[in-house]
């Protein structure tokens, strides 16, 4: 699988509370998760997520176990997150719905370009190729059916 | 030689299993995206047979209408999958497995992130979310990591007014928020057995805090005895020699009153350090601390003396309720003039009974303080019951010490 985008870097320890607040979570909008993905962090980071490939500081996505963290991450158009290390919960709930997670200790630069290969397991940024920590064949297989839900109705 | 999570899940620390799950429980919150995904995989009944309940607790009673309407299409699945259901009222899921549910040795999954508390009764017990929670509603099974495991090595008994909030801040405040991933803690040593399940169960809550998948103690006859009085036969599970990742050491003896100060559970301080910051509100409840043994210290700190701050006391179920109000308990809450709230999650997570305002402080008994969790602009320093009662009576941080 590879993707590619431009990097918006994050700092670490960001919590599934900064990604989506609560006050969002009563609906089954995923509209209005990816219009206020990460507002209690930056109010104008939703509108720049297009595209974009978040690198982010370690354990992302730490907290509560709210797949809307994910799904807000993703609906806003963010390509894959590539931190050095992810939240159990929130890297099983990313993979679930189909958004890509690179665990790789990259360096950010901002706004510039990022390309990746999870099968093959590379990241590569300023003419540099980096490997990456490769993915379980488990969660590649649901990666690549494009989340559980679609890898399920595959495989019963 | 296999540590209590390799014993459980049947296989050495690194290996992917799948593995059938004994109990798998949801609550309103990651319900209703669970069902979503169960009817998108194609779902029409429940899978093998796991032991499957929903429980109405993050907001309940509903606040407004579209949660009632969301919480209204869920209640309906649960009563017409033939799942166990616990309503508004009934209680913290969490709890609600730790009341003579959840066994030695089962494999359970919920779908929060506190789902590691009844690992406390010797489960191999963690959280996950609401697609993985659908999987498990249509198969029954769900794939697992086996985890390295952390050793927590625990000596002596608490001394003063130090109880088992205090140590589990000190493990995530040395731990930090991610000193776990990926791994499970395991409580082990003679300070564990020392430790009543309500003790053992505030321990299990605050694992994640520190990003673990599980934590865990050994059943032994504390364990066997509360079972017991909730009509369960089982047997304590004796530990074997077995490494771990990394391992800590603490002695009961040692650990003293803190507060985890805003926004970070691993920023701790002792309450000392905190001593007379002003507050606005005080929270007594949740699945970290709502038990029953909680609410009665709380009272006999408060009784025949009055608040000085807004404080919200909230049960963690109904049976802790009922006991509350047969003791006497909370009417000595009541009498000191806390206000009490419908057993469930409370103002927790921010979304209804109790959020805070712009600049507003609050000490809180909970096990998280995110920026802007409990409200945005909000401040949450999370204590023990101890140190939450010192702080009412004052209206500021106060040390149960000095209490």
């Amino acid at each position: 699988m590879q993707g590619k985008g431009t990097a918006v870097c994050l700092p670490a320890d960001i919590d599934t509370d900064m990604v989506i607040a609560g006050r969002y979570l009563r609906t089954k909008d995923r509209s209005i998760w990816a219009t206020h993905v990460f507002e209690d962090l930056d109010p104008t980071l939703a509108a720049r997520l297009k595209g974009s490939v978040i690198v982010a500081g370690k354990n992302f996505g730490c907290g509560s176990s709210r797949e809307q963290a994910a799904i807000a991450v993703k609906e806003a158009g963010v390509v894959a997150v590539i931190a050095p290390s992810f939240a159990r919960i929130f890297f099983r709930n990313a993979i679930n719905i189909g958004l890509p997670l690179i665990e790789s200790d990259l360096t950010c630069e901002e706004g510039s370009p990022i390309l990746f290969d999870i099968s093959e397991g590379w990241v590569e940024t300023g003419g540099k190729r980096h490997t990456i920590r490769p993915l379980s064949p488990r969660m590649q297989e649901i990666l690549m059916a494009g989340g559980l839900v679609e890898y399920w109705r595959a495989h019963r | 030689m296999s540590t209590l999570s390799e014993r459980i899940l049947g296989a050495a620390s690194g290996e992917y299993v799948d593995r059938k799950v004994d109990r798998a429980y949801a609550h309103d919150g990651t319900g209703v995206l669970a069902l979503e995904a169960w009817k998108a995989m194609g779902g029409d009944r429940l899978g093998k047979d796991s032991d499957y309940s929903i429980h109405f607790d993050h907001i309940a009673p509903a606040n407004n209408s579209t949660t009632a309407t969301l919480q209204h299409e869920l209640r309906d699945f649960a009563k017409k999958s033939f799942m166990h259901f616990s309503d508004i009222g009934c209680g913290i899921c969490h709890q609600l497995m730790s009341e003579g549910v959840v066994l030695p040795g089962e494999i359970v999954v919920g779908a929060d992130s506190h789902s590691v508390t009844p690992g406390a009764f010797g489960a191999f017990a963690t959280g996950m979310g609401a697609t993985d929670m659908a999987a498990i509603w249509l198969t029954g099974e769900t794939w697992f990591r086996v985890p390295e495991s952390t050793g927590v090595h625990l000596i002596g008994r608490f001394t003063g007014a130090a109880e088992a909030k205090d140590l589990a801040l000190t493990y995530v405040g040395k731990l930090g928020m991610d000193g776990a991933t990926y791994q499970a803690l395991e409580f082990v040593g003679e300070g564990a057995h020392n430790l009543s399940i309500d003790e053992r169960l505030v321990l299990s809550n605050l694992s994640v805090e520190a990003g673990a998948k599980a934590g865990l103690f050994y059943a032994d006859d504390v364990t066997v005895h509360y079972l017991k009085e909730r009509g369960h036969d089982v047997a304590p599970q004796v530990p074997e020699s077995c490494t771990y990742r990394q391992e800590l050491d603490f002695d009961l003896a040692d650990i003293v009153p803190l507060v985890a100060v805003p926004h970070r559970v691993d920023t701790v301080k002792p309450v000392e350090a905190l001593a007379g910051l002003p507050l606005d509100q005080v929270f007594v409840g949740t699945c970290t601390n709502g038990r029953y043994s909680d609410l009665a210290r709380f009272a006999r700190l408060v009784k025949g003396k009055k608040t000085a701050v807004r404080t919200i006391v909230i049960p963690a179920s109904a049976a802790v309720l009922k006991k509350a109000i047969r003791t006497g308990v909370l009417a000595d809450i009541v009498e000191a003039g806390c206000t009490i709230g419908t057993p469930g999650c409370g103002p927790c997570l921010g979304y209804h009974m109790g959020v805070l305002g712009e600049g507003e402080v609050c000490l809180s008994t909970a096990n998280r303080n995110f920026k802007n969790r409990m409200g945005v602009g909000g401040e949450i320093y999370l204590g023990s019951v101890a140190t939450a009662a010192a702080s009412a009576l004052t209206g500021e941080i106060t040390s149960p010490e000095a209490a």
